[in-house]
């Protein structure tokens, strides 16, 4: 099928073909992201497995509140950035840039809440550096690991936010320009995957870094 | 696809959905269920991000060939968690100085 105003780039044979590689190239990344996190999970789960008391104790310092409306954040943020993807294909640019900014400002607010915990724990001597401190001392070293692989995890998490940060402002700046429309979708469509692939990954850090044995 | 209407009640469907399951496992992670409070909190997550992917990604509209390549991404994980734990089950705890 030919399309005229659709950009199609000369080794596709038309937009459709050209739309199937960009989605089918888009995943192949995100496959790679699943195993990348994936080592992170997994160390967790070893040694999880091997440290469960000092996991829960160590998880118990944790703010659930924080941990919580953070996960709203996101989850929201999926919502509207799943919008900006669906106006993007009506070609809706004020409805776009409306979503773009509103995904962004959610992004900002996750990655600000995820800073005051940051900041609280360091002041409580709960950063694995020369300062760390746990209150139960007999589980201080397995609870350095806990909290190794929660900077890590959480960081690594916060970094793909900042990155999708990045490209939500060049996403910005094409559509004010024109340069998005119901043809040429297809950067806030990846964008949306991506951003909806740091969303799942959050699903699984929220139960498993804060919600570890919180019951008795 | 579907019409404009019937997509976006779609994602607020998804989007209640995902907001339920998270108040969801708070609830659960307050009560105890014995050895089976981690697996429902894993349930929870592995049903939400179901969600995510089929209906915010779009997964459940992509060609066949994308839906192989997603679904290998998960299953070279779980070869990667399988292998690695058949190791680990069957060797003593690393033990600290003192612990």
């Amino acid at each position: 099928m030919h399309s005229h105003d659709a950009p199609v780039a000369h080794q596709f044979d038309d937009a459709g073909q050209q739309q199937e590689a960009v989605t089918l190239g888009m995943w192949l990344f995100l496959a790679q992201e699943i195993l990348f996190f994936g080592g992170l999970f997994l160390t967790y789960a070893v040694y999880r497995s091997l440290y469960p008391e000092a996991y829960a104790a160590a998880s118990h310092e944790l703010d659930i509140t924080l941990g919580g409306i953070n996960t709203a954040v996101l989850i929201t943020s999926s919502l509207t950035m799943a919008m900006a993807v669906h106006s993007a294909h009506a070609g809706r640019r004020k409805a776009i840039l409306g979503w773009l900014v509103a995904t962004l400002a959610l992004g900002g607010a996750f990655l600000g809440i995820k800073a005051v915990e940051y900041a609280a724990k360091f002041e409580h001597h709960l950063f694995p550096g020369p300062h760390f401190q746990f209150p139960d001392p007999a589980l201080a070293a397995p609870a350095r690991i806990y909290y190794s692989l929660y900077f890590a995890m959480t960081g690594m998490h916060a970094l793909h936010m900042v990155i999708g940060f990045g490209i939500l402002l060049w996403l910005i700046w094409l559509t004010a320009r024109g340069r998005i429309t119901a043809q040429r979708a297809a950067p806030v469509e990846m964008t949306g995957l991506y951003w909806h692939f740091v969303d799942i990954v959050w699903i699984f850090l929220f139960p498993l870094l804060y919600l570890i044995g919180r019951h008795g | 696809m579907s019409s404009n209407a019937a997509q976006i009640r779609i994602y607020l469907a998804v989007f209640g959905a995902l907001l339920l399951f998270t108040g969801i496992t708070i609830w659960v992670a307050f009560h105890d269920y014995g050895p089976l409070n981690t697996p429902i909190a894993i349930g929870i997550a592995c049903t939400k991000a179901t969600l995510v992917v089929l209906y915010f990604m779009h997964l459940k509209d992509s060609t066949k060939l994308t839906k192989v390549i997603a679904a290998a991404g998960f299953f070279w994980l779980l070869i990667l968690f399988s292998l690695t734990f058949a190791d680990y089950v069957a060797r003593h705890p690393v033990r600290f100085p003192g612990s």
